[in-house]
């Protein structure tokens, strides 16, 4: 097993051209962009689905809870398949509609737009727990000295629940940067595609796909790392329950 | 259960979803369903995707529980390599894991000598058990961490208990601290159950013929673009449908007690 990772194929790791590593870099990049957009979309319609399932009308309720469980019973897989080749039709169809011409989508965007989505259903899960777990009187007090529903969600709801939302919100986090390697299958250049290219050029599959997951887990241990440090902070002002 | 569901606005949104079902079967291609080659083929997809959900389930589970045993009471010899294997299967993506193997290590085999000649070539060559290793890996991974929650959350009195009725430890393992746990883990497995049938696709990229890899290849051969997709959806939802309820019907069967 050792001799196959000996010094030829280790050459190809480096970073200028003989070697794929700049690739390999580009790809980390892009995934990395990729899972911090539709985390921050995500997050938009996370907050703004979790808002609608515990206040909104019934009908309001009732749809958000069957897009929740529709994007959480199929596979991300068959999803980004579906959503991308549906996101990209429409587009181009309202283009052409108006009578523009038909253009390629970046896959950065349809990525972003693709991820999103489905950390959206995911997120308002998470989101509604922690508004939920929010004290009710702390809402009721602001609610009774007549704050505005904006102002009371911004001050008060929100941060408050922050402590209660971090945990799930960065295992969301660890699962968006994974989800990228899934556009992969649409022939986008992340990390998991671009992998793919350099090990099927030079042959040396092993040494590539080791490396790759190297990064991926570089990625996840630094993310646990930061997320830790917010949680600290968004506990500040907590009474620690240790002891 | 029946009356939730027939207010008015609920009625008018089933019917507004009958209604685009309908229009997707009249207007959509759905011929492709009566080839027999296809039907064929989607019998045997759909019989690879649900035997690979049941044995990886299984596979994993067995791996999951020494894991989570070692990570919750081991020594550190034992705690830090389980941590560390749990640590490295949830901070890649299964995709990446699949490749490593089926191509990674997979390649590496021709360049042991003999190996061609030997009984085990036609396993080592064939996708299917990469796969079965690839998510009996992840869902060990994944378990493993649930199940170490699940022992440290038994209460400690159960277990003195046990050590002062003079129960072997072995005894007490199988009749007091695994059962406990398992029953504590019960609804989230349900869950991962739901989460390893979602992962079950990814192995069509290593070129094993699972429900997915069928309706890829009716959408190259039929460049139909949507329909084999809605029907993988409503497989998919499908089965999801009968995961949560063969768990709501297990997790009644045992006796609970709620405060």
């Amino acid at each position: 097993m050792l001799g196959v990772l000996d010094a030829s194929t280790l050459d190809l790791l480096a970073y200028s051209p003989p070697g794929w590593g700049a690739t390999l870099l580009r790809g980390l990049w892009n995934s990395v962009l990729i899972a911090t957009g539709a985390y921050a979309l995500g997050l938009l319609i996370g907050t703004a689905g979790a808002y609608g399932k515990l206040y909104g009308s019934p009908l309001v309720k009732d749809l958000l809870s069957v897009y929740t469980t529709v994007v959480r019973a199929v596979p991300e897989l068959v999803l980004i398949l579906i959503l991308y080749f549906a996101v990209t039709d429409a587009v181009n169809q309202i283009i052409l509609a108006f009578g523009g011409n038909r253009i390629e989508i970046s896959g950065v965007v349809a990525g972003i737009a693709v991820l999103g989505v489905v950390q959206g259903a995911y997120a308002t899960e998470v989101l509604r727990g922690a508004i939920l777990a929010v004290p009710t009187g702390q809402i009721e007090a602001a609610k009774a000295m007549g704050m505005p529903a904006g102002l009371l969600a911004r001050r008060i709801t929100l941060p408050l629940m922050l402590s209660f939302a971090i945990p799930g919100l960065a295992n969301l986090w660890l699962v968006a940067t994974k989800d990228t390697a899934l556009l992969a299958v649409v022939g986008f250049a992340e990390l998991t595609q671009a992998t793919r290219q350099a090990a099927s050029t030079t042959k040396a599959f092993f040494t590539f796909y080791a490396a790759a997951g190297v990064l991926y887990l570089v990625l996840s241990i630094a993310s646990t790392m930061m997320f830790a440090r917010i949680e600290i902070w968004a506990r500040r002002g907590q009474r620690r329950t240790e002891g | 259960m029946l009356k939730e569901l027939l207010i008015p606005r609920r009625i008018a949104m089933m019917a507004i979803a009958a209604i685009l079902l309908g229009l997707c079967f009249v207007y959509g291609r759905w011929d492709w369903l009566l080839v027999p080659k296809y039907q064929k083929l989607m019998l045997t997809g759909f019989w690879n995707t649900l035997s690979l959900l049941v044995i990886t389930m299984v596979l994993g589970m067995a791996l999951a529980i020494p894991l989570g045993l070692a990570q919750a009471v081991g020594p550190w010899y034992l705690a830090r390599p389980a941590q560390a294997f749990c640590g490295l299967v949830r901070g890649t993506p299964l995709l990446l894991q699949l490749f490593l193997l089926y191509y990674g290590i997979g390649s590496l085999f021709p360049s042991i000598p003999g190996i061609r000649e030997s009984i085990f070539w036609p396993i080592l060559r064939d996708a299917w058990y990469f796969a079965v290793l690839g998510l009996s890996l992840s869902v060990a991974g994944y378990e493993g961490e649930v199940m170490r929650g699940a022992f440290k959350g038994v209460p400690h009195g159960q277990l003195e208990a046990a050590k002062a009725m003079g129960m072997p430890r072995l005894t007490l393992f199988r009749r007091i601290w695994l059962p406990q746990a398992l029953h504590r883990v019960l609804p989230t497995l349900g869950g991962e159950t739901v989460l390893q049938l979602k992962a079950t696709p990814l192995v069509a990229m290593i070129t094993v013929t699972d429900i997915y890899a069928v309706s890829s290849r009716v959408r190259a051969e039929t460049l139909i673009v949507y329909e084999p997709l809605l029907m993988l959806a409503l497989v998919y939802l499908a089965i999801t449908g009968m995961i949560v309820a063969l768990f709501t019907w297990f997790e009644r069967r045992l006796p609970s007690r709620t405060a």
